[in-house]
């Protein structure tokens, strides 16, 4: 496939032993992953396409030791990739054949929970779901809520500003994490922010979530929690064409409603999902919409009441309103299991660009135009109360043709997003996926400003150095 | 001083070109309402962005809207009332408090991340903004961010404008996510408590279903009697059935009344600016960033050693404080205080004096010193752009 890795520094490849005996100094025996079957777990992400055999895996359990690391490391001239649960889709956490991969995984410890300053201290591999799991006896929960939330890590979620289909109203990872313990790439360590609404000085956060592993290795977080609403109930609304499905998204918003989540499914998603899920998702409709809404029964039966009559007049087809919290569940569970139910059905790669939502109908017949050219099928999920789109383009990655056509497909459905005024990513992040496109959004001086902000924190480029910024043209220091 | 009013992009590159040529700084502003915030500089040149004025962007369905950085807060906050629409985190007017004239401006408001009592439920000024476009040190018109509401394209670059005092760049256009105006609001009030029942009162309001839009505490002082104050912000039905709500749980702090939709909505924005402290006009003010249950043991300490006036917003996490002139030992005394709550501290009004010496900005940790220094050459290598506003040598 088409994607281009930087030519591995054969003098590091060779200096292999000697690197994994220095390692082996700093850290005990069972956090060095060497052997070859062993490392390959780590050789690829949620983007299987792609696969590299890391140097080795470090999987440090203390901050001081993620510090030694980085230090011998820094001193050593090798690179490092900061890997959470690995389940970037853009590549992310891909590593490479000159560098280490230093896992998280054993740092996943609660710290403190604080319910009357409403933050929470966590070490960086403790899951994004464990995190609203410690809270919920008390009602507590973490807002962002990645569907890989089982799975990936609260680092990952900062590598990547992840977001979840609850940010509508909650915000993303950006707007929910207070602080962050970090390692340098010379082995310093940092606290940025912590337990205060703002930090001091420049906002090192909004630089760190999102970075994708490149400005240094978060070890702790410091994240807000909230108090649960009263009650939340969902309910799907089925349309006959997807251009009623937008309008209707559109209207009410326009009327000043912020539902918790509005999510949007096409045909072939609605079906992939019900015959996964058995949600009771509508199988007659062309588009499908998932509104919650959230507080006490009387003030849900109130808004819905509102979304129900904007729906009417946009033709919606079907209501159905969750009566239980199984039904609840399954809803969720359906629309959260889109990428895995489809797994089961076809090889596929995940876009996530975001479009102002306005240009829904347009951006929905061109997508279905792109991949008709190409002759592959695409399902559609979406965040549609932001813009931010999920095309899933189906393919079998056995057939080297397909696959390419697969690739150029979705990178003509990112270039779409950003003509009509979007964006390449909306929450997955850039790795290695869109890497090559980023010409698209930015200019040189753009992308220049990012790369000296890059190596203020990594003046070498050691850290997750293959990611985000296309291979040619780089600058440095 | 010469003044300069750019209208255009290229004005400002050529302005940075010459300031560079020159080894000279430029002081950049809205139109001057914060000028006596900061540490004073020393700049040949000030840049004047209200020549780049006006909305070049608004969908109401989108809940997006984008200004040139001239444009006054003003224009923006009319032009979306006449929508139902409002900027999401309530920016405060820093004009009676620091006794300046002008019309507050979107970058200003930006470069200083205001934000005021809504911070609690709608975030920050930097969590709105989605998208900054800037002309650097180096005389380069840089985008970051956009239109939209998720991006995670590249470096937030965009984000870290906000709070950047223009010592990165001189935001030329700025993009921020709206919220529809509610409906309507209403106040709980509790009367009578000290710091420590107040701040747990809003811990446990913050900690509640019950979506508080703001949480305020005005100690004797600024009235005869404490005020505790809990906004709520929606439709009629909903506000009456959580205020209920809230009186029951809250029923260990007291008795509470309600201050309806008007009282409110002036009260609240007598907070957002701290209308109390304008006078006398020779105290200094202090504006504290702080985890809200630390803070009336951070008082206790100060008030201990000085005599303070003090209310809380954020439900404890913001802390203004109106004292005597600021000499040396007041400030130490804060400042220490400060540190040991785990806050930090901007001095928001002295002589020019005390912000010369002291400096303005809480200190920073040595590592983080030098990444600011670095992150500051990054943007501008030559040190153009408001030199030492925040700090020396950045
Ligand atoms: C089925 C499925 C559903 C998904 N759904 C969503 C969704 O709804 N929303 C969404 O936003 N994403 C989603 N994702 C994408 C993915 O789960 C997120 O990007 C997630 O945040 C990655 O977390 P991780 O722990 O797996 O990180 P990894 O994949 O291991 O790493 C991600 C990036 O973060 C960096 N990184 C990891 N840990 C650290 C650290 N401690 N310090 C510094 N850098 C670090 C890595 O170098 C890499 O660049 C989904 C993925 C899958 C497979
Ligand atoms: C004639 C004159 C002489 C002056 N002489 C001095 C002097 O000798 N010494 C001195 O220290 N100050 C002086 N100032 C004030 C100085 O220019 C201001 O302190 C500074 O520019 C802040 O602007 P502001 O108060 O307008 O703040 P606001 O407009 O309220 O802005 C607040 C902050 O945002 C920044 N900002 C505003 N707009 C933008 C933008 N578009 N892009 C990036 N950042 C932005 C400002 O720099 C400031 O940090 C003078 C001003 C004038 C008009």
């Amino acid at each position: 496939m088409g994607i281009a890795f930087p030519v591995p520094d054969q003098a590091i490849v060779a200096r292999r032993d000697e690197i994994i005996a220095g390692l082996s100094r700093l850290v005990p025996a069972d956090a060095l992953v060497i052997s070859d079957d062993e490392r390959r777990a780590f050789e690829t992400d949620a983007l299987t396409a792609y696969r590299k055999m890391p140097l080795a895996v470090a999987l440090p359990s203390t901050t001081e030791q993620v510090a030694a690391i980085m230090a011998y490391c820094h001193t050593n001239g090798v690179k490092v990739v900061a890997r959470g649960a690995g389940t970037s889709l853009a590549g992310g956490a891909i590593g490479q054949e000159d560098a280490i991969i230093l896992g998280l995984s054993k740092m996943s410890k609660v710290l403190d929970v604080n319910f009357a300053d409403r933050t929470m201290q966590v070490q960086a591999g403790i899951t994004n779901l464990a995190i609203s799991d410690h809270v919920m006896p008390q009602q507590f929960f973490y807002a962002p809520d990645p569907s890989s939330q089982l799975a990936c890590t609260i680092g990952g979620n900062i590598g990547m500003n992840s977001g979840g289909a609850h940010c509508l109203k909650y915000g993303v990872t950006t707007n929910n994490i207070l602080g962050v313990r970090m390692v340098l790439v010379d082995g310093t360590i940092v606290d940025i922010g912590g337990e205060a609404m703002d930090a001091a000085g420049y906002d090192f956060l909004a630089l760190i979530v999102g970075s994708e592993g490149q400005l240094g290795i978060v070890t702790e977080a410091t994240v807000r929690i909230l108090r649960l609403a009263e009650g939340a109930r969902p309910v799907l609304f089925g349309f006959a064409t997807s251009e009623e499905a937008g309008a209707c998204v559109a209207a009410i918003i326009g009327a000043g409603i912020i539902p918790v989540a509005m999510e949007f499914m096409d045909k072939l998603a609605i079906e992939i999902c019900e015959a996964y899920a058995k949600a009771g998702y509508p199988l007659d409709v062309e588009a499908l919409l998932i509104i919650e809404v959230e507080g006490s029964d009387a003030e849900m039966d109130a808004t819905l009441a509102r979304i129900v009559e904007i729906a009417k007049q946009h033709g919606v087809a079907t209501v159905r309103e969750s009566k239980s919290a199984m039904e609840t569940a399954a809803i969720w569970k359906g629309r959260k299991s889109a990428f895995g139910a489809t797994g089961r059905i076809a090889d596929y790669i995940c876009m996530d660009g975001t479009i102002p939502t306005g240009q829904l109908p347009l951006v929905l017949r061109r997508m279905d135009e792109i991949t008709k050219h190409y002759g592959l099928r695409v399902a559609n999920v979406f965040h549609a109360g932001d813009g931010n789109l999920h095309p899933l383009i189906l393919y079998n990655v056995n057939d080297p043709e397909e696959a390419h056509k697969a690739e150029e497909a979705g990178n003509d459905i990112l270039k779409l997003c950003v003509e009509v005024g979007g964006c390449l990513t909306g929450e997955h992040g850039v790795g290695i996926e869109k890497r090559d496109l980023m010409r698209f959004q930015f200019n040189e001086a753009d992308l220049a400003q990012q790369m000296r902000v890059r190596s203020v924190f990594d003046r070498q480029w050691l850290l997750n150095p293959a990611k985000v910024f296309p291979l040619d043209g780089r600058t440095a220091g | 001083m010469t003044a300069l009013i750019p209208t255009c992009d290229d004005d400002i590159i050529e302005a940075i070109r010459l300031a560079r040529s020159e080894r000279a700084s430029i002081a950049v502003e809205g139109q001057g309402t914060k000028r006596e915030m900061g540490r004073p500089m020393q700049a040949k040149r000030v840049l004047s962005m209200r020549g780049m004025s006006g909305i070049t962007l608004y969908e109401p369905a989108e809940l997006v809207l984008s200004a040139q950085a001239g444009t006054p807060v003003a224009e923006v906050e009319a032009t979306l009332a006449a929508r139902g629409q409002m900027l999401p985190f309530e920016p405060m007017d820093y004009r009676p408090l620091l006794g300046s004239t002008g019309e507050p401006t979107m970058g200003g408001l930006t470069a200083a991340n205001l934000s005021g009592p809504r911070r609690i439920m709608a975030g920050a000024c930097r969590d709105s903004l989605i998208g900054t476009r800037f002309i650097n040190g180096r005389g380069e018109a840089v985008k970051s961010g956009g239109r939209v509401m998720k991006n995670v394209t590249g470096l937030d670059l965009a984000r870290t404008m906000a709070g950047s005092w223009g010592t990165l760049g001189v935001l030329t256009d700025v993009t921020f996510k709206l919220l529809p105006r509610p409906e309507t609001t209403l106040s709980v009030v509790f009367h009578g408590l000290d710091d420590q029942q107040a701040v747990a009162l809003m811990a446990a309001a913050l900690g509640s279903p019950f979506e508080v839009s703001g949480a305020a505490h005005l100690p004797v002082g600024i009235d005869r009697i404490a005020m505790t104050l809990l906004r709520l912000e929606g439709f009629a039905a909903s506000l009456a059935y959580r205020a209920e709500r809230l009186r029951g749980l809250l029923a260990p702090f007291g008795r509470c009344d309600i201050i309806e939709q008007a009282a409110s909505t002036s009260l609240w924005a007598q907070i957002r600016d701290v209308r109390w402290f304008c006078e006398p006009r020779s105290e200094a003010i202090w504006r504290i960033s702080v985890p809200p249950s630390k803070a009336p043991a951070m008082l206790a300490q100060i008030s201990a050693g000085r005599r303070i006036r003090h209310m809380l917003d954020w439900g404890g996490g913001l802390v203004w404080i109106s004292t005597a002139p600021t000499d040396l030992a007041g400030s130490e005394l804060i400042r220490q205080a400060v540190r040991q709550a785990k806050g930090h501290a901007l001095l928001v009004r002295a002589s020019e004096g005390a912000r010369g010496t002291d400096g303005t900005f809480e200190p920073l940790a040595p590592a983080v010193l030098a990444l600011s220094t670095g992150l500051k050459k990054s943007f501008d290598p030559d040190h153009v752009l408001n030199p030492g506003r925040m700090y020396s040598g950045v």
